[in-house]
Formats: C-alpha cells, sequence, structure tokens
C-alpha cells in the first residue's frame, strides 16, 4: 500500500471503525451521540486537510491511496480524490452527516447505539463512493450506502416506513445489479477494474449498465417512484441526507464514471438523458407546487433539481459542468436545512401538512428567519449562489440547444412559486389549527445546527468562484 | 491354493481425515453404552469437537504437504489439495455444528447422535476425494446413511420421522439413478476411475457415445439430488422443515460441500471430451434452480423452509461455476462455498436458538423484534442474509462476482444476466428477514417469549466465528483465492 494517500483511507475508515467501535464497546447511552458527533467533526477535520493539500491547478488524481485486492480479476482497494468536484462533494458529505448527526443528538433518536452507528457507517460508505477509483470498490460502497439507509428509514421512520423501504430497495437495487454487470463486463473486457487504468469502453450496453443505477438514484423522471415515500416517510435528518448528499453520489457517478470511461454511450445517448432532466426539471417543480405537506415540497424540488444539475452535466462544457457542480453542493446544503427545518415544524406542529399550519413567524423570529433566509437561496435569487449555479447551467446548456435553456428558465420561475408557496404557508396565512402558541420558536441548539448551514451558504453567495474555478483542472 | 489378492499399497495419510472421523463414530458409539447418562452428552460433544479438530489438523497438514495432487491405494482415492481444502472447511462446518447441537433439547441417542454426526462428515470428505465410480457411490453412500437417520433422529417428532422417511426415499432414487449411471459409464469404458474414463473415451472414440451420455446424464442427476438443485430439489424443503434444525444447519452446509466439489471434479477429470454436453445441462440446471429457488422462496412463511429454497438457488450460482468448466470456475465454486458454508450454518443456528426460545416452528413473523432483543444474533442473522443476497461487506458478494465473472469469461453473458435478475429477485426474501429482525416491533409476537432467553454461549460462539468467516472473507478475499487456486492446480 502506498504511504501517501493517507488522509483519503482515514476520511474512509474513521467513521467506519468509530460505527463498528460504537456497536460493540459498551458505552453509556448519553455519550453514544456526542462521541458520534465528535467523529464527524474530526471528519470535517481530515476533509480541510484534504482541501489544503489538494493542487486544484494540477487536477487529476491526488491523495491516491492503492492496494491489491483480488489479484486474478485485477480488482484493487484504490481511493483518491479526483478533480476538484470529488473533493467539493466529500466536503459536503462530511458539513451534512455532521449536521445530521447533531441533528439526531438533538432529536434523542431512541437505540442510540444501532442509529449512530448508522450514520457512522453511512458516512464511511458516501465518502467512499466519492473517492473509490476501482469500480468494483465504487460498487461496494454504493451498496454499502443502502444498507444503513434501509434500517435508518425502516426503524425510526414514520408510519408508512414499511412500504417506503421496500420501494427504495427494489428501486435502487435493479438499477444497481444493472451496474454489477455492467461492471463485470467492463472490468473483464478490460483486464482492471481500476479507473485510472481501465481506459474506455464504447458500448452502449455498459454505458446503460450504469446508467440505470444512477438515473435511479438520483432520481431522474421516470424513475422516481421511490422518492416521495422515502423522503416522506424517513426521519428529518435521514431525508436530509438522502436528499442533500446520496442523491449527489448519482451525479457523481455520470461525471466521474460515465464521463471518462464511456464517451461514446454519453454521446449516444445525450439527447434522451437532457430530455428526461429537462420533464423531471419541469414536472418535479409542477409537483412540488402542488404538494400538500413541507417534505412533499422539498422531495419534488429534489427531483427538479436533480434535473438541473443533469442538464449541467449532459452539456457536456466545462461551464455547465462547473454549475452542476455548485449547484450539487448548493442544493445539498440548501435541502439538508429545509428538511431539518420541517422536521423542526413537524416537531411543533405533529404534522407537516400545509392545511394545518400557518402563521408561524408570529412570535418565533429565529425560525421565519431561517426558513426565509434558506427559501431566498433557493428559489435562486439574483446574488444568491443557487442564481450563480443555475445561471451557468444554462448558459453552458444552452450551447446544447436553446431549448434546454428554455425550460430551465420556465423552472426558475416555478423554483420561485413552490418555495414561497411553502415559505407562507408555514409562516403567514391564518394560523393553522395545528399551531399552537406554546410552540418554541428555533431553540439555541437547532441554530447551532442550521445557522453553520446557511453561513456556508451565504460564502458561496459571495464567492461562488470557490467552486466554479477548481471543478475540473 | 487360492492366490493372495494384491493388496495396494495404503497411504493413510490421505485418507486420515475420514478416519479420524471415522473413528470418533465408533468411539461416541462406545460412549452411549459405556459412560453414563449424565456426563454421556458432554463427553461426546467433547470426543466430536476433538475429532472435527483432530481432522481440520489433518486436512491442512494435507494440503500443506501435497504440492502435486496423485491418485492413491490403486488411484480410487485422491490425494490432492482440492480434497484437503474441502476436508478443512467440511471440519470447520462440524465443529460449528457440534456448537449449534449441544444444548439441543433431546432425550435420548446423544451420544449416538454425534457419531451419525462425524461419520457423515466423514462420508462427505471421503466423497470429495473419490476418483473412482466406486468410492463415489461408497462415500456417497455413507454419508447419505447417516443423514438419513439423522433427520429422523427425533423419532417422538413426527415431522423429524416424515422427514427422515421422505429423505431416505428420495435421496434412495438418487443414489439409485446415480449407481445405474456409474454402470453404464463402467460399461461403454471398461473404466472406473475418472482419468481412466476419460482416457478410454478419448482413446476409444467414445465421444458422444450413446451409452456413455446416457451414464453421464444420470450421475449429474444423481448428484444433483445430493446438491438439491432444481429439478432435482423437491425433497430440499420438506426435509430442511422437518429434520431437527442442527442437523439441518450441518447439512445444508455441508452437503452442498461435498456434492457440488465431487460434481466438479468427476465432470472436469472424467468427462472433459463431453464438455460441451455437459457444460449446457449444468448451465440448465443452475437456471432451473435460480428460477425455482428464488421465486418459491418468496412465498415461505416458514424460516426453515425459506432457507432451504434459498439453499436452491445458492446450489444454482455454484453450478454456474461449475458450468463455466475453467480454473476460474473452480475459484469460484471453492471460493463461494467458504461464505456460504459460513453463512447457511450460521442461519440455521440462529433460527435453532430462536425455536429454543419460543418452543415452536419458527416462522419470519416470529422474528419480530428479534435484532434489538438479541443483538448478537440479530446482527448476525442480518450478515448471513447479506451474503445470501450478495450484498458488501460479506464473502457472498465476491462470490456472486466471482461466479458471474466466470460465466462471462466462459462466453456466457446471458446466465450472468439470469443470475442478476435472480439476485434481484431474492434480495425481497432476504430483506424480509432483515425487516422482521429490525423493522418490526416484537409486540407483534403473538407468545413474546417468556422470562431469561437460554444461555446459549456455545451457539453464539459458532455463530460469531460463522460472521467472522463471512465477513473476512471478503477483506482477505486474496489469501482465500489462493489456496483455491493451489487446489485448483492440483485437480
Amino acid at each position: 500500500m502506498t504511504a501517501h494517500g493517507w488522509i483519503t483511507t482515514t476520511m474512509i475508515l474513521l467513521p467506519l471503525i468509530a460505527a463498528a467501535a460504537i456497536w460493540i464497546l459498551p458505552m453509556p447511552q448519553v455519550w453514544v451521540g456526542p462521541a458520534a458527533l465528535l467523529v464527524s467533526l474530526f471528519e470535517i477535520g481530515f476533509w480541510i486537510e484534504a482541501l489544503v493539500r489538494y493542487d486544484f491547478d494540477r487536477g487529476g488524481l491526488q491523495e491516491w491511496n492503492h492496494a491489491t485486492w483480488v489479484k486474478d480479476l485485477g480488482v484493487s482497494y484504490s481511493v483518491g480524490f479526483y478533480q476538484g468536484f470529488s473533493v467539493w462533494l466529500v466536503g459536503l458529505t462530511t458539513v451534512v452527516m455532521a449536521a445530521a448527526i447533531a441533528y439526531g443528538a438533538w432529536m434523542g433518536r431512541d437505540r442510540p447505539r444501532a442509529y449512530y452507528g448508522l450514520m457512522l457507517f453511512l458516512t464511511g460508505a458516501i465518502v467512499g463512493v466519492f473517492t473509490s477509483q476501482d469500480l468494483l470498490l465504487f460498487y461496494v460502497f454504493w451498496e454499502a450506502m443502502l444498507i444503513p439507509l434501509y434500517v435508518l428509514i425502516g426503524a425510526w421512520g414514520g408510519p408508512g416506513r414499511l412500504g417506503a423501504t421496500i420501494k427504495f430497495v427494489i428501486y435502487t437495487m435493479v438499477g444497481s445489479l444493472l451496474m454489477l454487470a455492467a461492471v463485470i463486463v467492463y472490468g473483464l473486457q478490460a483486464g482492471t477494474f481500476s479507473m485510472v487504468t481501465g481506459g474506455t469502453n464504447a458500448s452502449d450496453w455498459i454505458f446503460l449498465g450504469f446508467a440505470a443505477a444512477f438515473v435511479v438514484k438520483a432520481p431522474l423522471f421516470p424513475f422516481h417512484g421511490w422518492l416521495p415515500d422515502a423522503y416522506r416517510e424517513s426521519p428529518a435528518e435521514v431525508s436530509a441526507v438522502l436528499s442533500g448528499v446520496v442523491s449527489k453520489a448519482a451525479a457523481f457517478g455520470f461525471l466521474r464514471i460515465c464521463f471518462s470511461l464511456f464517451p461514446a454511450g454519453v454521446q449516444d445517448f445525450r439527447t434522451p438523458i437532457l430530455v428526461l432532466a429537462a420533464i423531471g426539471l419541469i414536472y418535479g417543480s409542477l409537483l412540488a407546487f402542488r404538494a400538500p405537506d413541507i417534505r412533499g415540497v422539498i422531495a419534488y424540488s429534489s427531483l427538479a433539481q436533480l434535473g438541473l444539475v443533469v442538464l449541467g452535466l449532459f452539456a457536456s462544457n466545462s461551464l455547465g459542468i462547473d454549475g452542476a457542480v455548485l449547484q450539487m453542493v448548493n442544493h445539498g446544503l440548501i435541502s439538508a436545512v429545509l428538511f431539518m427545518l420541517a422536521g423542526a415544524v413537524e416537531r411543533r406542529a405533529a404534522t407537516g401538512r400545509f392545511e394545518s399550519l400557518g402563521g408561524m413567524a408570529k412570535g418565533r423570529p429565529a425560525l421565519a428567519t431561517v426558513l426565509m433566509a434558506t427559501g431566498v437561496i433557493a428559489l435562486a435569487v439574483p446574488g444568491s449562489t443557487a442564481f450563480a449555479g443555475e445561471f451557468a447551467i444554462l448558459a453552458g446548456v444552452f450551447r446544447q440547444g436553446w431549448f434546454y435553456a428554455a425550460v430551465g428558465a420556465v423552472a426558475i420561475v416555478l423554483a420561485a412559486m413552490y418555495v414561497l408557496r411553502m415559505i407562507s404557508a408555514i409562516l403567514h396565512s391564518r394560523k393553522g389549527t395545528a399551531v399552537h402558541d406554546a410552540a418554541l420558536d428555533l431553540r439555541p441548539a437547532e441554530l447551532a445546527i442550521l445557522v453553520p448551514l446557511i453561513a456556508i451558504l451565504l460564502f458561496l453567495s459571495a464567492w461562488p468562484a470557490a467552486i466554479t474555478d477548481r471543478v475540473l483542472s | 491354493m487360492i492366490a493372495a489378492i494384491q493388496r495396494p499399497p495404503v497411504d493413510w495419510f490421505a485418507i486420515s481425515p475420514s478416519l479420524v472421523l471415522l473413528g470418533v463414530a465408533g468411539l461416541c458409539l462406545m460412549i452411549a453404552v459405556l459412560v453414563p447418562r449424565a456426563a454421556r452428552r458432554a463427553t461426546a460433544a467433547v470426543a466430536t469437537a476433538g475429532g472435527f479438530a483432530g481432522a481440520l489438523v489433518a486436512a491442512i497438514l494435507l494440503y500443506d504437504r501435497t504440492p502435486v495432487g496423485t491418485g492413491v491405494i490403486a488411484d480410487s482415492v485422491r490425494r490432492d489439495r482440492y480434497f484437503a481444502l474441502a476436508a478443512i472447511i467440511l471440519a470447520a462446518i462440524g465443529l460449528v455444528a457440534v456448537l449449534v447441537s449441544y444444548t439441543e433439547h433431546r432425550h435420548g441417542h446423544v451420544a449416538e447422535y454425534y457419531a451419525l454426526l462425524a461419520a457423515a462428515a466423514g462420508g462427505m470428505m471421503f466423497l470429495a476425494q473419490a476418483n473412482s465410480l466406486l468410492t463415489l457411490f461408497l462415500g456417497l453412500e455413507w454419508f447419505s446413511i447417516s443423514l438419513y437417520i439423522l433427520c429422523a433422529v427425533d423419532y417422538g417428532r413426527e415431522r423429524s420421522l416424515e422427514a427422515g422417511l421422505k429423505y431416505l426415499v428420495v435421496g434412495g432414487f438418487g443414489s439409485a439413478v446415480l449407481l445405474f449411471g456409474s454402470a453404464l459409464v463402467y460399461g461403454a469404458t471398461g473404466r472406473l476411475t475418472f482419468d481412466g474414463i476419460a482416457q478410454a473415451a478419448t482413446a476409444g472414440a467414445l465421444q458422444h457415445d450413446a451409452l456413455l451420455l446416457t451414464g453421464l446424464a444420470m450421475i449429474i442427476v444423481g448428484l444433483g439430488f445430493k446438491a438439491s438443485a432444481a429439478p432435482f430439489h423437491m425433497w430440499t424443503p420438506d426435509v430442511y422443515e422437518g429434520a431437527p434444525t442442527s442437523v439441518t444447519a450441518f447439512m445444508s452446509a455441508a452437503t452442498k460441500v461435498a456434492a457440488l466439489l465431487l460434481t466438479f471434479r468427476i465432470l472436469v477429470t472424467a468427462f472433459p471430451q463431453e464438455h460441451d454436453l455437459w457444460t449446457v445441462a449444468i448451465a440448465v440446471i443452475a437456471v432451473c434452480s435460480l428460477v425455482l429457488g428464488n421465486f418459491a422462496a418468496l412465498v415461505q412463511k416458514n424460516l426453515k423452509r425459506l432457507l432451504a429454497y434459498s439453499s436452491i438457488s445458492n446450489a444454482g450460482f455454484m453450478l454456474i461455476a461449475v458450468s463455466a468448466n475453467s480454473a476460474l470456475g473452480g475459484r469460484a465454486l471453492l471460493y463461494y462455498l467458504i461464505p456460504y458454508g459460513a453463512a447457511s450454518i450460521g442461519a440455521f443456528a440462529v433460527v435453532a436458538a430462536r425455536e429454543r426460545e419460543l418452543a415452536r416452528d419458527v416462522s419470519i413473523d416470529d422474528l419480530a423484534g428479534m435484532g434489538w432483543e438479541r443483538p448478537l444474533l440479530g446482527a448476525a442473522m442480518w450478515t448471513f442474509m447479506l451474503s445470501f443476497a450478495g450484498l458488501p461487506p460479506t464473502g457472498g458478494f465476491l462470490g456472486k462476482f466471482y461466479v458471474f465473472s466466470a460465466a462471462y469469461d466462459h462466453g456466457w453473458l446471458w446466465l450472468v444476466i439470469v443470475g442478476v435478475l435472480a439476485t434481484a429477485v431474492s434480495l425481497y426474501y432476504y430483506l424480509n428477514v432483515i425487516r422482521a429482525l429490525y423493522l418490526r416491533p416484537s409486540a407483534e409476537l403473538q407468545f413474546a417469549a417468556g422470562g431469561q432467553p437460554p444461555r446459549e454461549w456455545l451457539l453464539q460462539a459458532g455463530t460469531v466465528a460463522c460472521v467472522a468467516v463471512v465477513v473476512g472473507s471478503f477483506f482477505a478475499a486474496q489469501p482465500l483465492i489462493d489456496l483455491a487456486q493451489k487446489a485448483i492446480g492440483t485437480l
């Protein structure tokens, strides 16, 4: 095993080992949450170190760590940061996971050892997805994400959780098994599973195998059947992770695997994927506008936003890709904040349905400010980081056809509509039947979790080029 | 004056694993009559565990000291690393089986139970090294008869008796078919040893000879019965359900190892000239097993029946490796068997624990909430289900990956696709088990377990060992593959 690149392996192993320790070692239950939070903060620390070490001008694969795993088939444990975008996505993961773990600790989930162990395991798996440089390893981490999510939704979720988990697993597994077949065919043809040395492959079928996994996980219209249930029934912070981070794994897969290994497949299927993304963008926005509850709005807006991201990626020019990566980070943070706010509102009103909500701004200035600030960024008001991301995406995709850019522009208007509708249904209008005067404003602990995320969004609003200049070298 | 029969030189070391277990079986029978009732269970269990440990050591030594495979004792058995690795796996399974069996409640015949367990394992090891049609049949019957009795050992329970009888009738039928096939092959080639058959078939230009092919087909059918591959699987769910769970645990893991390894050996060494036919036949059987095993498992309520159908579908996956007819296929088969064997015996061990706790047959509903109440057994069962389903981080994932690679390498992409689809179907019922363990409240149980659960240290130790193998074979895949590679090299 090469010695340098230790930081990548550390970032994968630290949460996994911490998870195992939490499961196995006897520990008073009250310590478990803080311990998990501490690990996730260390994870952020390691990421900052990786960010400092990564040379964005040189780009390419850095902090590479490599060891043979299965020799005769050419499978290796190979991890590293490939291009700037993987650095940003790992950063998004560490930040959102830390926030989610902190939120879980604040909410007080029962069976804490199992819960925090799974959250940490999930962290390690997602970091692994964003850093693996071997297709089989990528697949292993990809599946490893599913296992904790299955239990997190199923054991801590809402009343309809069993149906939600079944849908979620069946949808994603069908996609990922097709990917497994494609991985095997690719690897045995190339003689290695390495993404670094494997070279390109012109087969459309292999591309479609990978694409199947990615379009389901993102999800892209019409493969989003699992999405509303999973996002509604999960615990709020798990929804935040699902929509904020896990969906990005799919976009990352397109960017890292499909673009570099299957350029011919990307070329052949660009138009169908762009069309699906555009349909998803409009369709998701319309459904978000009609959704009867907070989580429905965020869930369908997620579908729309991922459509937008995929539009940017398949624009296949640096403008579109830069914008897409920025938008991935934006959406990750925004939807994490929104889902946790949804959780906060549901905790106070015992429902997320708009018909019983309303008038929560009165007497709750912190809630109103945080929700309004996030909402304004989410609807891509000029000057916000989301505006920067969407603008770059639209400018990029315009070169593939004015039609897509027009669709994107319409979607921005729709985004303003559904975000404002959600804000007014929660904060303004008449006081809802489920809103009691005794319901508290956001507590300091909740603010301590949400404000840093919003601060990052504001920072990116001031300087979006921090990311867009450092996506591809 | 009668001429003295020529006695071939005997390589005792080569058959030592079987001999150790046979000796222990005899010892246990003595224990059954000589040791007072109170100490009988412990004495017999310790003796059997010692026997399995001895067989394990002998097998490891054999593996170490057999760099080149040879036929010994007039070529009737093989001494090679392929057999030694099989014996290592079987001895390890036997050890866990003793741990699982120890606390099982049984009124009488405790020592005889262990005698039969040791004898069955010895027969399986002998089968794995068989190199002629005679020793093949001898080994097959040796372990089959032991298993028939083991299935019916709880003769106070009607289900156990039914299982034993059913297994006897169907297994006897399978053996008869195999024996008939052997006779036809001998009739066609005039040879009994595997390599002799191949030589005679090549020398006599017997390719696609009707007699030989009929014999081959009947041998495949006979072995298909033992490996419980569809469409020769009918006995499996009933027998697995009715037999005492500790017996099922041993049988599901060990029989597969012996039967599938022998299948690969005989097809590759005795019938290489017919490979264009038997690879297709095995692939068809594999597809049948995958389809039937997985779809039938979807509707099972009883956990043992579910695992029985799962074992049929796993036989399908392993037969894919056999059908590849290559060193890669052999490696895939040997590797697959290690996590499969561990997960299989481990899963039945968990079922046995739950059965003893609830004192009744265990359905999937009976697992509700078990993951939270029995964290160790729950996590273990979770791991085993993940391994069966082929999800990381378990050896089952790499095993499936290896099997698919072998099929693709053979040029059979369609078989990979079938395997992938079968995996997708299987996820439903494996996740159903996990769902019951963790996602459903134990309040669903109609009769909750009362009081303290029985302390099952030995069973838990065995389960932990199985988890260690299932997870360890994922991370330390390369050393195991090296072992398998050397083993295939001496075939």
